[in-house]
């Protein structure tokens, strides 16, 4: 890492801590999907890695190049927006898909159809 | 000294998210339904963005950005697709 | 104005997104604008639902309140995952009726509540605007309700409706 030479201490340390930090949030969520036992408990782990996981590491390498270009570099801003506008969308189509499928097969896990018709939750 | 540190974080950053990768592709292995395996697959293209993106700031290249973007992009498509096909059992209608 | 410029905010930021990518320069600028001109024509022949803004200075308040909620529930789940099954941990779905019935309040809630890790967005109901989420690690139904009904939809209604 010949280039890192050139940066600033203070820099140099709050990337090296953005960085674990991100990674190690993105390995709590890949163990979480491990010991969950149902797929909806499940959804929940991706989500660590998916936001400030994802968040951590794009903002230490904005802050990397910003210094070491000494101009700011915004375009990795571009990834966690995207990010955090895409994984909700993926994880709603997963879980409305999995319900539809419990409910199909009739499964007892999860709450049925037509919430609506039950009076008191209106 | 602090160069130091920074490149053994980002080694040890790296070598966590290949953990995470492989959790997620035991899951995605084991299963045990469809549900699972799109949900692993999906945490395995954000995981494999972010290695990327280590990679960038190892290198100090810009150019990783680019690949971190469009693997992003197809990871979104691709989960989209796939969770439609589990809903409908048909992508395009 | 409104013929040639259909969508001012989508316009901008597409121009915003193409200096990111690119550069910061005025050919960059009149070509991004070129693009973003005709992509939001391309825009108006699909005819989405206009969303109006009604009072946009709450969404950086917005913005700043799920960044510090998913840190903190960044915390709790992490605690969850890593504690494991020693505790007696329950999970399930709770159901909240929704006053918000504007559809981009709509999009942007269940933006917040799935991104936000502990809590998922599963169905909504749009006839009787019910909404159902699961929620990772479930005290009190209640609370959760409360949550949701005051932190986020009574601001969002503000913004949106």
């Amino acid at each position: 890492m010949s280039h890192a030479e050139n940066l600033p201490a203070w820099a140099a340390l709050l990337v090296a801590f953005l960085v674990l930090a991100g990674a190690g949030l993105t390995l709590i969520g890949a163990i979480g999907t491990l010991r969950f036992r149902s797929f909806f408990e499940r959804v929940h782990a991706p989500t660590l890695g998916t936001s400030w996981g994802t968040g951590a590491i794009v903002v230490a390498s904005m802050i990397l190049f910003s210094v070491l270009g000494s101009r700011p570099v915004l375009h990795e801003v571009l990834i966690g927006v995207f990010i955090s506008v895409t994984t909700p969308v993926t994880l709603m189509l997963l879980a409305r898909a999995a319900l539809y499928r419990d409910r199909s097969e009739g499964s007892s896990d999860v709450p049925p159809d037509h919430l609506a018709d039950k009076p008191d939750e209106r | 000294m602090t160069a130091t540190i920074l490149a053994w974080s980002v080694t040890a950053a790296q070598l966590m998210l290949v953990a995470a990768m492989a959790c997620n592709t035991y899951r995605l292995i084991i299963g045990p339904r469809a549900q699972d395996r799109v949900l692993c697959l999906d945490a395995l293209y954000v995981n494999a963005m972010l290695l990327v993106l280590t990679f960038g700031i190892r290198t100090g290249n810009a150019l990783y950005f680019e690949a971190a973007l469009v693997i992003s992009l197809l990871g979104f498509i691709s989960t989209v697709a796939l969770a439609k096909f589990l809903m409908r059992g048909e992508v395009i209608e | 104005m409104r013929r040639i410029l259909p969508y001012p905010v989508l316009t901008a930021s597409l121009v915003i997104v193409w200096m990111l990518l690119n550069a910061f320069s005025l050919g960059h600028f009149l070509l991004g604008l070129v693009v973003a001109v005709g992509a939001s024509r391309a825009m108006m022949q699909l005819e989405p639902s206009k969303p109006r803004l009604r009072r946009w200075q709450l969404i950086p308040w917005l913005c700043g309140i799920v960044l510090l909620d998913i840190a903190r529930s960044n915390i709790a789940v992490a605690t969850i995952i890593l504690r494991g099954d020693r505790q007696a941990r329950r999970a399930g779905f709770v159901s909240i009726p929704l006053d918000l019935r504007d559809r981009t309040g709509l999009a942007v809630l269940a933006c917040i509540v799935t991104s936000t890790p502990g809590t998922a967005w599963v169905e909504y109901d749009s006839a009787s605007g019910v909404l159902l989420i699961h929620v990772l690690d479930l005290v009190d139904e209640q609370e959760w309700v409360d949550l949701i009904k005051t932190r986020y939809e009574a601001t969002l209604r503000e913004i949106f409706e």
